[in-house]
């Protein structure tokens, strides 16, 4: 059973439907994928499950709750977390107050989530009290996905996390999100760099005009052959 | 000696004048810098929001005198002036919610906000004048000054006297503990924070869960609170006439722009330097120059570089300089739009 699950998803924007019929579901402490060609619809599937994008047909559940008609702010309170693929941090706010900020929602304490988010990102520590803004890309990528652990998610959603960073930042970028899932924390992300998201995946979605293609674990799509071909360059 | 004396003459004409008029200018332009940041448009109508707090200080004022409540030897404007903040904090969330909502919920430009303040701006200070009237109206009472130029000359036996008035060391105080607050209070608090978040990114304060119209109640509560003391030292200062803070926003708006809009310390400095520019420009130095000169090289002209005529003028240059050289101002500052 999914922990978030998209079922059916019809949407788009104005008249024109990005998305048909698709389905995308995420597991509990398991990373997945969604990949695909440019204009295959994963940003819009992502929008679209965080609530950012009305969807005309279909319906989104976490842990078995309808979350169809919530709030994206109502659904970070259910246990969401979305890093969007551009401006995702506050760059004039310091490192530390950009967490904050990612807490903000809660009334809880949150020194023990920042423990962790600053164990998981020590150079985010060195650096709190830095201003957000001027720090490397892949130093604010950290901080994005920072602020979006701040609410300890059930389902942490990445936008696109290793654009702009070079392949030595990705690299660790995604051990970074391995361990976030080891932790318990399910990862739903879109990546572009297909065949190294696969590679990490637990399960992967490969999206084509808006349509599932395929469904299967990471490896297995890794060794598909008519994967292979289509979207990973043989 | 005679360098002491010219010493003192600065500080008289140009230091405490430019101290004083520069907090008033620093605390309007912090009330621009606020809107622009938060709100994303260039308020033409925070003059008269200024003036609208004078207007509401001198009723009440005149409303404290009549019912024999002093403040001691402090001006009856100070005890007025809590009351006035609330009616100017009211005007302007009415403002918000009859104009500024609407082109904020359209997502207009902000060029089109700006032309909006500027009708806000006409339409205030219409009413301003309609409620109290365009002449001029001399509020201060209590003690005029804390140090008097003659008590001086007795204490020190220097030839040049040094006066500060009760309202210069008023507002030079204030203005100090108005900053502090201000800065512990974005800096410090959540709601703080989540306002600089807020002008930050705007999308990513929503996914945060910062809820928008809380931040633009903030805003219209933090801009009445400063339009209103700004405006009732100014009026303390120098009497309030309506006109005069039509004429006040352009040296707020350079300093705001000098400083580098949307930059709290920018706004700051900026207030200074458009202040002691205004004064260096427009002081006549001969008797300066009479103290630290020979008497045979001392000139007969008042060795002024421009007249005070031209104070306003001032301000311009230095404003139309600023977006010419650097349009980010001191602190790098957003560009105007």
């Amino acid at each position: 059973m999914y922990l978030l699950h998209g079922k059916n998803i019809t949407c788009g924007y104005d008249t024109v439907d990005i998305l048909s019929e698709c389905t995308v579901g995420v597991k509990k402490g398991k990373i997945t994928s969604i990949v695909g060609p440019n204009g295959a619809g994963k940003s819009t599937a992502m929008k679209s499950i965080f609530g950012l994008l009305k969807i005309r047909l279909g319906k989104i559940f976490l842990d078995n709750e309808d979350i169809t008609n919530l709030l994206p702010q109502e659904r970070v309170l259910k246990g969401m977390g979305y890093v969007p693929q551009t401006n995702n941090i506050f760059p004039t706010l310091s490192v530390q107050e950009n967490l904050e900020m990612g807490a903000f929602i809660q009334h809880k304490d949150f020194s023990d989530i920042l423990v962790y988010v600053y164990d998981l990102f020590p150079v985010l520590k060195e650096k709190r009290n830095q201003q957000a803004g001027e720090l490397s890309g892949g130093q604010r990528q950290q901080v994005a996905v920072g602020r979006a652990l701040m609410t300890k998610p059930k389902v942490l959603m990445l936008d696109e996390p290793s654009a702009g960073v070079s392949p030595i930042v990705m690299e660790s970028l995604f051990q970074k999100i391995i361990e976030i899932a080891q932790q318990g924390t399910a990862v739903l992300m879109v990546e572009q760099n297909a065949k190294q998201a696969l590679e990490i995946s637990d399960l992967g979605f490969v999206l084509n005009q808006g349509k599932n293609l395929y469904t299967d674990t990471g490896k297995a799509l890794l060794s598909n052959k008519k994967v292979r071909q289509a979207f990973l360059g043989g | 000696m005679e360098f002491l004396n010219s010493f003192i003459l600065i500080t008289n004409y140009i230091i405490i004048p430019g101290l004083t008029y520069g907090s008033q200018l620093a605390l309007g332009a912090l009330g621009i810098t606020i809107v622009y940041t938060v709100l994303r448009f260039s308020n033409f109508a925070h003059g008269e929001f200024m003036s609208f707090g004078t207007m509401s200080t001198i009723l009440l004022t005149w409303v404290f005198i009549d019912s024999n409540i002093k403040f001691g030897t402090f001006p009856t404007a100070i005890i007025a002036l809590p009351f006035s903040i609330i009616f100017t904090i009211i005007y302007c969330l009415l403002v918000d919610k009859f104009v500024f909502k609407f082109y904020r919920q359209q997502k207009s430009k902000s060029v089109i906000s700006l032309i909006v303040s500027i009708g806000v701006m006409f339409f205030t200070g219409g009413l301003i004048r309609f409620i109290i009237g365009p002449g001029d109206k001399n509020f201060m009472d209590g003690e005029r000054f804390i140090l008097k130029a003659k008590d001086f000359k007795m204490l020190t036996g220097l030839d040049e006297g040094l006066t500060i008035k009760s309202t210069q060391g008023v507002t030079i105080i204030l203005t100090i503990l108005l900053v502090i607050l201000l800065f512990w209070f974005l800096n410090k608090t959540k709601t703080g924070k989540s306002m600089r978040a807020y002008s930050d990114n705007h999308e990513l304060a929503l996914l945060s869960g910062i809820n928008p119209e809380k931040i633009v109640l903030i805003t219209w509560i933090i801009t009445g609170t400063l339009a209103c003391i700004a405006g009732t030292l100014y009026g303390l200062d120098k009497s309030y006439k309506p006109f005069t803070y039509l004429h006040l926003v352009l040296p707020i708006f350079a300093a705001a722009i000098v400083g580098g809009v949307g930059n709290p310390i920018g706004a700051i400095i900026g207030g200074f330097v458009i202040s002691f520019s205004e004064l260096l420009i427009t002081f006549a130095y001969k008797k300066f120059f009479f103290y630290i000169l020979p008497d045979n090289f001392l000139p007969d002209r008042l060795l002024q570089i421009l007249s005070t005529d031209y104070k306003i003028a001032v301000s311009f240059i230095i404003l139309v300089l600023v977006l010419l050289i650097k349009p980010t101002g001191i602190y790098k500052g957003k560009i105007i739009e």
